[in-house]
């Protein structure tokens, strides 16, 4: 067995050293009733290509996105990943190494959480950022906690242009505590007040930019009404491209910023692992959930990194602490970091103009369809479109054409008729203009 | 020795930030242009610069390069970090991870269109409930103490739909702070339970403890102490006795796969990180997957989504409505941390149902030859055998004015990963090491020889090279109180 040095030469010897009569024995606290004698019910070990044989018939049942004209997003986002990340991040000294609680031999990792942590603040507009959570969703649930905290009250409201998963995992995750959730209905009409619906009971609002169903908004009114009556405005940004062009949540005043990371440096690899980005004010740091790099100086006084104000977290406070997590997504950090890195200024609002383009371009020559109709005016690279027929049916008919035509909003809100028609489209920099012309023929055909 | 005049040392180099190295104008991708469009921002464009710096590829290849040599991880040394299980990291796994059949696919295409994923969720849930027994999984959980989170809200599903109030969780002393954490976050109050001299769970006192009141206990097994709670049978038999569930942390599952059905320990609901057992890579903090597997009893109440398999194919139930059950709803985005199920997959077929009884096996023969070689210079403290890692505490080092910390950073020197330091919190100065199945015997002799010279050295009064320890790391020890006290968490530019 490849993975397994030890010979049966060395199994003796070292039972020998220990005293043990065999390796039975040294299970010998395991009660009898629950020891297995003989392997379970599964097959034994294969060698190399055997398992590839195995999962190659795996994938060759999927439909890669790159394999065909592919209009998906809903939160996941397929762009295109320069070469060098993946490269970097297999190093074995990143992928291969534990949280780094060890500083001395592990300031690589710690300079790279501290890189992001800074990237994060200043794509988001933020003043600190953690080193990150597991995924947008959860976020959005550590969020609130976090605002009920800050502002010692225990009513969220959550925004129908919400992702719907950020929803649900909101709710379901603060089911047993004493914060209640309020999830206004899903808005694909941009038609919900939240103006009206925030008073001194209220610990934090949760809006998504650009919305679940696409259109941009501008929050500073929502913010100053949040002030104003004390609560928090929390803003969730699903698509972190959309930070090269668009006006960031803490420009219009967002206390708390959630967003899911997977766009940057990080496949689609079916929706997990996802990254979740936290930013915040400096101000509520010490309620922040999940770990942070500072700075410091080493025993020589040179410049390095460790993790800090671990005050805040499980493995000091226990039942205390402002979060359970411990294992976050580090190397999904390093992924989002590198990308990052080498897209710099230039190339993060290059590609961002680029994806708002395309979207542009896409949403014209949809709209013309007969029946076709674009729901919000303003978006980035992702617009919600009524059609005149069953979304998820509609999408059915292009999968069997071989193009990956969208989001069907019915998937995420079965009982709600009225999005039944409603199809979320994307385009990024990886859709060509031939993509599109295939996608607009193949839907008026399936439309007719 | 005279310093360097650049400040590096040989193959150590200084390397800054990258914003200190911002080149305006460099750029490390190249980018079509955008069509000219009219914009449909709505009027919301970004005001002025965001403030990344300008790299070429180049730089930024260096860049990382230099900064993973400040980095040790399981492919560079042995890693005895207890409680975490650095085993190898199998690269065929990384492999087929990014097959593009299986990275390049999106969560939410038609389900038709995802028939092999769907089946691969599906196997791998297979995998882990054969292995451990149990009737049903939550493949959902993100890490383990997501998976602690997430068996906590079923538990109290259940007490709730058994029309109960049930309040408080039974927590050893010796469990990781995510244990009691998980409780709190789920709305439970946490009472602590105390260890006998065994390192065990005092059962006298868990008993009484129990009440009306108690929804579960959460407990690790093999322990944080490295043991197997020998009366395991007994203490479910007194929660489940008294109307509680039994929450099993496995976090050291790598002890017993294949050897031991967690299903005949009386256990209720169990997380396993992947990330651990299963040999998908850390990542320097993540990402990991903490499947939970359920007994009949708390499996109608398992969180969405799930993967089911008909006549039409592999489906995925996505609503409350079509499921037919009452799951607590949903807690992660998604279908779970696929690219990691990928990962674990792929080494539970490598090693094989034989293979992995083959591994614990090993694995806990190597802490227990730890635990012989060390214990007549180290102070073990329990009596052996112990499972998976061995514990010992710092009595070795009494009157050395040597610490615990101290000891470990002295490991660092000697070109070993330090193992995990003053945890559990039921010992004094703990050293928990966990060497797993992946170490030969030869680096364990030399870690053994290594140990005992520093022992010795300790004893001798060697205390001044132990309080300068590291000194041939990238950085000596660093001052966490100033970190702490004056909190710098991200760059900014330097005022000009
Ligand atoms: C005993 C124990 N329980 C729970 C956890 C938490 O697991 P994770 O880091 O995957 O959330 C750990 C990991 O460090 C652990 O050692």
């Amino acid at each position: 067995m490849r993975y397994l040095p030890l010979t049966g030469a060395d199994r003796q010897a070292m039972l020998a050293a220990i005293g043990a009569s065999s390796a039975d024995d040294l299970f010998r606290d395991v009660p009898v009733a629950a020891r297995r004698d003989a392997p379970v019910d599964l097959p034994f070990h294969a060698g190399e290509m055997e398992v590839e044989a195995r999962f190659a018939a795996l994938a060759a049942r999927n439909m890669a996105a790159g394999s065909v004209p592919f209009f998906l997003g809903a939160g996941a986002y397929r762009h295109h990943v320069p070469a060098t990340v993946d490269a970097l991040i297999q190093r074995g000294e990143f992928l291969t190494s534990y949280t780094p609680y060890q500083p001395e031999v592990s300031q690589g990792t710690l300079q790279y959480l501290f890189e992001f942590q800074t990237q994060v603040a200043l794509i988001t507009g933020m003043e600190v950022a953690n080193a990150s959570l597991y995924d947008a969703a959860t976020a959005c649930a550590e969020a609130a906690a976090m605002a009920a905290r800050v502002t010692r009250r225990k009513k969220v409201l959550l925004s129908g242009d919400l992702h719907p998963h950020y929803r649900s995992v909101a709710a379901s995750t603060l089911q047993f505590t004493d914060i209640a959730v309020e999830a206004l209905d899903p808005d694909p009409l941009g038609l919900e007040d939240l103006l009206g619906r925030v008073d001194s009971q209220t610990a934090c609002v949760i809006v998504q930019n650009p919305g679940f169903f696409g259109r941009l908004k501008d929050l500073t009114a929502l913010a100053e009404e949040c002030h104003a009556v004390g609560a928090l405005l929390v803003v969730a940004v699903a698509e972190p491209v959309s930070l090269g062009l668009v006006a960031p949540p803490g420009a219009m005043g967002a206390d708390i910023v959630v967003a899911e990371g997977q766009a940057l440096g990080n496949a689609l690899n079916f929706g997990g692992p996802g990254l979740g980005l936290f930013a915040t004010r400096e101000k509520y740091l010490r309620q922040m959930p999940g770990r942070l790099v500072g700075q410091t100086v080493d025993a020589d006084g040179r410049r390095g990194w460790v993790l800090t104000l671990s005050t805040r977290e499980q493995h000091i406070r226990r039942e205390k602490a402002t979060s359970n997590i411990c294992t976050n997504s580090g190397l999904c950090a390093l992924a989002f970091s590198i990308h990052l890195s080498l897209l710099g200024e230039e190339g993060f609002t290059g590609l961002a103009r680029l994806n708002h383009a395309r979207a542009v371009t896409l949403a014209d020559k949809l709209a013309r369809l007969p029946g076709v109709k674009l729901l919000p005016q303003s978006f980035f690279n992702e617009f919600a479109l009524l059609l005149p027929k069953d979304a998820a049916q509609v999408v059915d008919a292009l999968a069997a054409k071989h193009i990956l035509g969208g989001v069907p909003v019915s998937r995420f809100y079965p009982s709600y008729p009225e999005l039944a028609e409603v199809l979320l489209v994307t385009a990024t920099e990886t859709t060509s203009e031939a993509d599109m012309d295939a996608f607009a023929a193949a839907l008026r055909e399936v439309l007719q | 020795m005279i310093p360097t005049l650049s400040g590096n040392q040989g193959l150590q180099i200084e390397e800054p930030l990258i914003f200190e190295q911002d080149s305006p104008g460099a750029c490390g991708v190249d980018l079509p242009d955008a069509p000219a469009i009219d914009d449909r921002l709505g009027g919301l464009a970004r005001q002025g610069p965001i403030g990344l710096p300008g790299l070429a590829e180049p730089t930024v290849v260096r860049h990382y390069t230099r900064l993973s040599q400040k980095n040790v991880g399981i492919d560079s040394v042995f890693y005895p970090l207890g409680s975490c299980t650095m085993k190898h990291n199998p690269r065929l796994n990384e492999k087929l991870a990014r097959l593009p059949g299986l990275a390049d696919i999106h969560p939410f295409q038609p389900q038709g269109t995802v028939q092999g994923a769907l089946e691969l969720m599906d196997t791998c849930a297979h995998w882990l409930k054969t292995l451990t027994g149990m009737p049903a999984i939550a493949m959902s959980p993100a890490a383990g103490a997501h998976g602690e989170f997430c068996g906590l809200m079923t538990i109290r599903a259940a007490v709730a739909a058994r029309g109960e109030t049930r309040t408080r969780i039974l927590v050893p002393e010796s469990a990781h702070g995510t244990n009691p954490a998980s409780a709190a976050a789920c709305g439970f109050t946490v009472d602590p339970i105390p260890a006998t001299a065994r390192g065990r769970v005092d059962l006298a006192a868990l008993k009484a403890k129990l009440g009306p009141d108690v929804a579960a206990l959460m407990l690790t097994n093999p322990n944080t102490c490295g043991l197997f709670e020998d009366e395991i049978l007994e203490i479910a038999e007194a929660i489940h006795g008294a109307g509680g569930y039994f929450y099993c942390d496995g976090a050291n599952y790598n002890a017993i796969v294949g050897r031991v059905r967690v299903a005949d320990l009386g256990v209720d609901v169990m997380h396993i990180n992947l990330h651990k057992t299963f040999s998908t890579p850390h990542g320097g903090g993540g990402p990991g997957a903490g499947p939970t597997v359920l007994s009949a009893a708390l499996a109608p109440f398992a969180p969405l989504p799930a993967v089911v398999h008909d006549d039409q194919g592999f489906r995925l139930i996505e609503h409350a409505a079509q499921s037919g059950a009452m799951p607590v709803g949903r807690i992660k985005g998604y279908h779970g941390q696929f690219g990691v199920f990928v990962r674990a997959l792929a080494y539970m077929m490598s090693m094989g149902a034989d293979g992995l009884r083959q591994a614990s096996s090993d694995a806990v023969l190597n802490a227990n030859y730890l635990l012989a070689e060390l214990s007549s210079d180290l102070s073990a403290s329990f009596e052996g055998p112990c499972m998976h890692e061995a514990l010992f505490d710092d009595r070795f080092l009494k009157d050395s004015g040597v610490s615990t910390l101290d000891f470990a950073k002295a490991l660092i020197d000697e070109g070993f990963h330090p193992m995990t330091m003053y945890f559990p919190l039921v010992v004094h100065g703990a050293l928990l090491m966990e060497p797993t199945e992946t170490e030969s015997k030869d680096t364990l002799d030399r870690f053994i020889a290594t140990v005992r010279g520093l022992a010795r050295r300790a004893q001798d009064g060697g205390a001044e090279s132990f309080k300068a320890a590291p000194v041939f790391t990238p950085r000596r020890r660093l001052d966490e109180t100033t970190a702490a006290r004056t909190p710098v968490l991200r760059w900014k530019p330097p005022a000009s």
